[in-house]
């Protein structure tokens, strides 16, 4: 039944006599070496996280022993003035009134754009479309958000600028509604375009996770291919453009550059996106540049905003990890 | 895949032990060439007791098994029966899954695998395993037969060199590689990926070689040169090969043990599973009535 | 009774959508069009060699780049020699060693927050960690623990105080968890199977990781690599918090010294009212985007020559 070997053309030897055995204790010491090493460098972010809560936490605590600052101001109060004036106000709600107006501008730009882009990209475009488009992304991801500041100041800004014959119809002399220099849109519109590539990058690695046999089932029920993107292809992918959209907010929230040069320096409580905003990252950047002491009252108030920022930042995170595992289509 | 509760292990049924029973030698006189027949059949693994489990659910139950050494023994049995798992506990490949466990006796030339003192390394270089898919790394033809030897010894590259061409040699694809030994290994053919995995395998000097579905990734012409590769090693390695083709099976083996949900349903030399199984279920399964 | 809906409105909805999605790509392009021809428009006539190799000035014509454009260079040096074999030491521990415990799911839950976390943040961290090591060297700069001779190359201090290793470190915090994330992602893409065949001739598993899986994750992990270094490059307020604005006029010269970075100078120069200041704002933009451009480059090339196929 079993016939003879068929690779007779040489001798078979047996070749286990040939090398010079390595040591077994020398490689079990350098395996557990090295998987030691591996293990701290990865407590090292853990370690890092740690840092960050007790750093924060301890300032915080420390600004909230000072006499002229109470919890309860700081979290309902309506006016945030730790610099002039003779009485210091320090209620967080301007700011965060300003950090959520260029938030809200970026999002109503970036969102839909880019997940647009994003079904585009994966739904609709030819490999030729997808090869110019996908590098002016990237490159768009690159740019130091410096750079995007610089273009809301002198680019973004002048050509809102050119509205303001058309929109001083609105407005009275008391609340006069025109673009100054420093104005909410054209920051909201800079951190825009800053998330874009997220948006729209992440939301099209979400639709391309999409399983081919998913969209080929519903071409088969006779569905144009905007039936297939949208009401196929998009709900099924729904928890990573979820996660997506809230990754990119976060990001939005936590811009400092462009806000700090393109907002303005005004803490104030308004939904008008052509007036001066302070965000919480553009007032640290006023506190940290500035000369106030670091043991003054100011300087650790900046403290108690970056915990605050912290904590927001967080949640959002939170959610979209919760949102992509509790939604998680799993495909095989 | 099975939906049978979980059962607490029991006593192994007459049918699941192998051939003549638990002893460790047992004569076969029909077994290999005429040159052999009085030789009695050396047994290189024992099997007593043997289950497992990945988390709650058991995936093999109370296996009584012996492996003669030299020799090809065959796993056949539906898809989800446990073959591919009791497999890759011979080597523990399943040490990789967290959930895997196993109880009994699992001995290899009387040493048990299933000791935590075990050093797996060691083990696998002992026990070699060709995959379902060919995975040749991608890295020289050359590479690729040496990464396993360079793990264990230092060797001169002259050794080195020898090492791999024996290897190839005895794998078959010495032919059709000497020409190209430091080009892609994945420039090759399928059935030439996985006999260069096999060779990959020899080049560590096992005694045990176990192959996976080794053909079933591949055309019906690399499957005859793997084949033919397979009985050709038989009288150098101890061969365990789990198929899904019955016809492989009959070809190639010398044993053939049943697998179905979880259990060894029937063991044996493979003329008496294919002609004259004793259990219903075999003759259902190998007579293509099932599976 | 169902109304079959025509096929004309269906087609028309398609159509539109279509015209909705040329929009809206577009706008990519455009925006990304507007925003280098009005850099160019602005930055070119005040680029010159000698822009570059100048210090800075409080004329304008006059100022240079000299010492944000070293400053940036040690700066990230630093930071990418700290950061990538952290940050890849890391995730080969999570993606090949780990076992599945809480305490791995709580690291890896942990770095994604990282990733989230504002690099502003991180500004404050590396402010209190690494420029004043919590105080407990005292904060009086002449207090500090010295090591080596000041104008010489080696030079420590303790604490870092706002030098470029405080800064280099600063940064590697803000790049640490992309540097993980990617390179997970580069080990992810490696077949199991290729494990399995490492594992089964005998390898330990850091042979296996050692010999077959870092080779073949490579292209991945330098794409990834790249990519977050030149996320540090152009990141500028974790060292705003750092350092304020340095004005610097000196190029560093050993681990302690005092130092500008390039976004940090635009930040500078933009903020000033002057058209001058916009002006070689907009050519730093220029020397800053070619570096970038630069360090795309390699990474489209890496990822196209680089990247052998695997199975």
């Amino acid at each position: 039944m079993k016939s003879l070997p068929t690779s007779s053309d040489a001798p078979l030897r047996d070749l286990t006599h040939l090398g010079r055995p390595k040591s077994v204790s020398a490689r079990t010491w350098r395996e557990r070496l090295i998987v030691g090493t591996l293990a701290v460098a990865a407590t090292f972010s853990i370690l890092v996280t740690t840092t960050i809560v007790i750093v924060l936490a301890r300032e915080t605590i420390g600004f909230f022993e000072f006499p002229d600052v109470s919890l309860v101001e700081f979290f309902t109060g309506l006016e945030w003035n730790p610099l002039l004036g003779a009485e210091k106000h320090f209620g967080i709600w301007p700011l965060i009134s300003g950090t959520l107006l260029v938030t809200v501008i970026a999002a109503s730009f970036a969102l839909p754009v880019g997940l647009i882009s994003a079904i585009y990209l994966s739904e609709y475009a030819s490999p030729r479309v997808r090869a110019t488009l996908k590098p002016a992304l990237e490159i768009l991801a690159g740019i130091p958000t410096v750079v995007y500041g610089f273009f809301a100041l002198t680019v973004i800004t002048p050509l809102l600028q050119k509205a303001n014959p058309f929109l001083e119809t609105f407005g009275s002399a008391d609340a006069p509604i025109a673009f100054g220099n420093y104005n909410a849109m054209a920051a909201g519109l800079a951190t825009g375009i800053m998330i874009l590539p997220i948006v729209c990058s992440l939301s099209e690695d979400a639709l391309r996770a999409v399983p081919r046999s998913l969209r080929d089932g519903a071409f088969a029920l006779g569905g144009t291919r905007f039936d297939v993107s949208v009401k196929v292809v998009l709900p099924a992918a729904l928890s990573g453009i979820v996660a997506a959209f809230l990754l990119a907010v976060s990001r939005a929230v936590g811009e400092t550059m462009i806000v700090a040069l393109a907002a303005g320096g005004i803490a104030q409580i308004t939904a008008n996106p052509t007036a001066e905003v302070q965000t919480m990252t553009a007032y640290m950047v006023q506190i940290f540049l500035g000369d106030a002491p670091a043991t003054g009252v100011e300087y650790k108030s900046s403290y108690a905003v970056a915990a605050t920022l912290f904590v927001m930042t967080f949640i959002l995170t939170m959610i979209g990890q919760w949102v992509l595992r509790r939604f998680r289509e799993e495909y095989d | 895949m099975q939906s049978e509760p979980t059962t607490p292990p029991k006593p192994a049924p007459t049918q699941s032990s192998f051939g003549l029973g638990h002893r460790a030698e047992v004569p076969h006189a029909l077994s290999s060439g005429p040159g052999q027949a009085a030789t009695p059949m050396q047994m290189a693994i024992a099997v007593r007791g043997f289950s497992s489990w990945y988390g709650d659910f058991q995936a093999l139950k109370s296996l009584e098994l012996d492996i003669p050494a030299r020799h090809v023994t065959a796993f056949i049995g539906p898809s989800g029966c446990g073959k591919s798992t009791f497999l890759r506990w011979i080597n523990r490949m399943n040490d990789t899954i967290p959930s895997a466990r196993a109880e009994g006796t699992l001995d290899l030339h009387g040493q048990n695998l299933l000791e935590k003192s075990l050093d797996v390394v060691d083990l696998r270089r002992r026990v070699g395993m060709v995959f379902q898919k060919p995975n040749p790394f991608p890295k020289s033809i050359y590479d690729n037969v040496a990464f396993g030897p360079r793990l264990h010894k230092t060797y001169s590259r002259a050794e080195l060199d020898e090492l791999v061409e024996q290897s190839l040699r005895q794998a078959s694809i010495w032919n059709e590689v000497k020409d190209r030994l430091h080009a892609s290994a994945l420039s090759l053919s399928g059935g030439q990926q996985q006999r260069l995995c096999i060779a990959r395998a020899i080049a560590v000097g096992p005694e045990v070689l176990l192959m996976d579905e080794p053909c079933s990734a591949l055309d019906p012409k690399s499957t005859l040169a793997i084949e033919e590769l397979i009985e050709s090693l038989a009288d150098r390695y101890t061969i365990v090969i789990v198929t899904h083709n019955m016809q492989q099976a009959a070809r190639v083996s010398d044993e053939t043990a049943f697998f179905f949900e979880g259990r060894l349903i029937e063991s044996g030399k493979t003329e008496m599973i294919f002609t004259k199984p004793r259990n219903k279920q075999t003759e259902d399964y190998v007579t293509g009535r099932f599976g | 009774m169902a109304k079959s809906r025509s096929i004309a409105s269906r087609v028309l909805k398609d159509r539109t959508f279509l015209w909705a999605c040329l929009i809206a790509t577009n706008v990519a392009i455009v925006v990304l069009a507007v925003l280098l021809m009005s850099i160019f428009w602005q930055g070119w006539d005040t680029l010159s060699w000698k822009f570059v190799t100048s210090f800075a000035s409080r004329k304008p014509s006059e100022a240079g780049i000299l010492a944000p454009l070293m400053g940036s260079v040690w700066v990230c040096t630093i930071c990418g020699l700290v950061a990538l074999p952290l940050g890849v030491g890391t995730a080969i521990y999570l993606e090949e060693f780990a076992k599945r415990t809480w305490f791995t799911k709580i690291v890896q839950t942990n770095i994604m927050n990282l990733a989230g976390v504002p690099s502003i943040v991180y500004g404050i961290l590396g402010l209190t960690a690494f420029a004043r090591m919590f105080g407990v060297f005292g904060t009086n700069v002449d207090d500090a623990i010295t090591l080596g001779n000041e104008e010489g190359f080696f030079f420590l201090r303790l604490p870092f105080g706002s030098s470029v290793l405080a800064g280099g470190l600063t940064l590697m915090l803000v790049i640490l968890p992309v540097v993980i994330i990617s390179t997970q992602e580069a080990l992810r893409a490696v077949p199991s199977s290729l494990r399995s065949g490492a594992l089964a001739l005998g390898a330990t598993p850091w042979q296996t990781v050692w010999g077959i899986t870092l080779p073949a994750a490579i292209p991945g992990i330098m794409t990834g690599a790249i990519l977050s270094m030149s996320r540090a490059i152009g990141e500028s307020a974790p060292l705003l918090v750092l350092g304020g604005l340095l004005l610097v006029f000196n190029t560093p010269t050993n681990l302690m010294s005092d130092f500008a970075i390039l976004p940090l100078q635009i930040y500078n120069w933009a903020g000033r009212p002057q058209d001058e200041f916009h002006a070689i704002a907009a050519s730093a933009i220029i020397i800053q985007l070619c570096v970038l451009l630069l360090f795309n480059g390699i990474a489209v090339f890496i990822r196209q020559k680089l990247q052998k196929p695997l199975q």
